[in-house]
């Protein structure tokens, strides 16, 4: 399964309620400004490593592009284009939007 | 009639009180039209020669970061605008330390000079304005 966040971690409780949700194995994609959560050395970082060692994290790069966050990026989040994205949703049954 | 409008004008020109405006930035930049609209509002405030500051507070500090680049999500990159707001004589910025910290940056990560203050300056600054705007 494949969860798309697509909030700010600092602002929405969907980042969250996502970790809390999803199971090993599972695909996490950030969009938007949930990609914030993919930066180095914000609060959030050690909830994205941990959960980096169960779910394949991924971060749509146009958007950390846009946002000055591309260079911040934490490893073992796997950065992606929009081909990416096409490529991550036909690869998985079923898609949960966290809005 | 245009005599009337004319000593209208020269009335509130002259004796008209100069007001604290304080806009509050709230949101990151590009996932609302928060952050651009706001930015237009202060620029057009700029015309009536009020005393005007700006907030970055919680997710609006992102509006600052360096190095934005929007080619790939094709939207207008509006960060180097913060730069022009010195030559409309919009000099106060002040940026919440709390919220950088949150968002592991520093005033070194940000497009212009500012002010960071803690959260008891803000609010001391907050009560001393005659208007608040947020967006």
């Amino acid at each position: 399964m494949l969860h798309i966040v697509n909030k700010s971690p600092f602002e929405k409780t969907s980042l969250d309620s996502c970790l809390r949700i999803a199971q090993p194995g599972h695909a996490l994609l950030l969009i938007e400004d949930a990609v914030y959560a993919a930066a180095k050395g914000n609060a959030l970082e050690p909830r994205i490593r941990s959960a980096a060692q169960t779910l394949k994290v991924y971060a749509l790069t146009p958007d950390l592009e846009a946002r000055g966050m591309k260079d911040a990026a934490i490893e073992g989040v796997h950065l992606i284009d929009y081909t990416g994205f096409v490529d991550l949703v036909a690869a998985h049954e079923s898609v949960q939007s966290w809005l | 009639m245009s005599n009337v409008t004319g000593e209208v004008e020269q009335e509130a020109n002259s004796s008209g009180k100069i007001k604290k405006f304080m806009f509050i930035n709230r949101k990151a930049p590009y996932g609302t039209v928060y952050a651009l609209e706001g930015l237009e509002v202060v620029l057009i405030s700029a015309a009536f020669d009020q005393d005007v500051s700006m907030v970055f507070l919680d997710d609006g500090v992102y509006e600052l970061v360096k190095g934005q680049n929007t080619k790939g999500i094709d939207v207008k990159n509006f960060s180097p605008t913060y730069r022009a707001l010195e030559g409309y004589d919009i000099e106060k910025l002040y940026v919440e330390r709390e919220s950088l910290a949150t968002r592991g940056l520093t005033e070194a990560n940000l497009v212009v000079p500012v002010e960071v203050v803690s959260s008891a300056e803000l609010s001391e600054l907050m009560g001393q304005q005659d208007v608040v705007i947020s967006f």
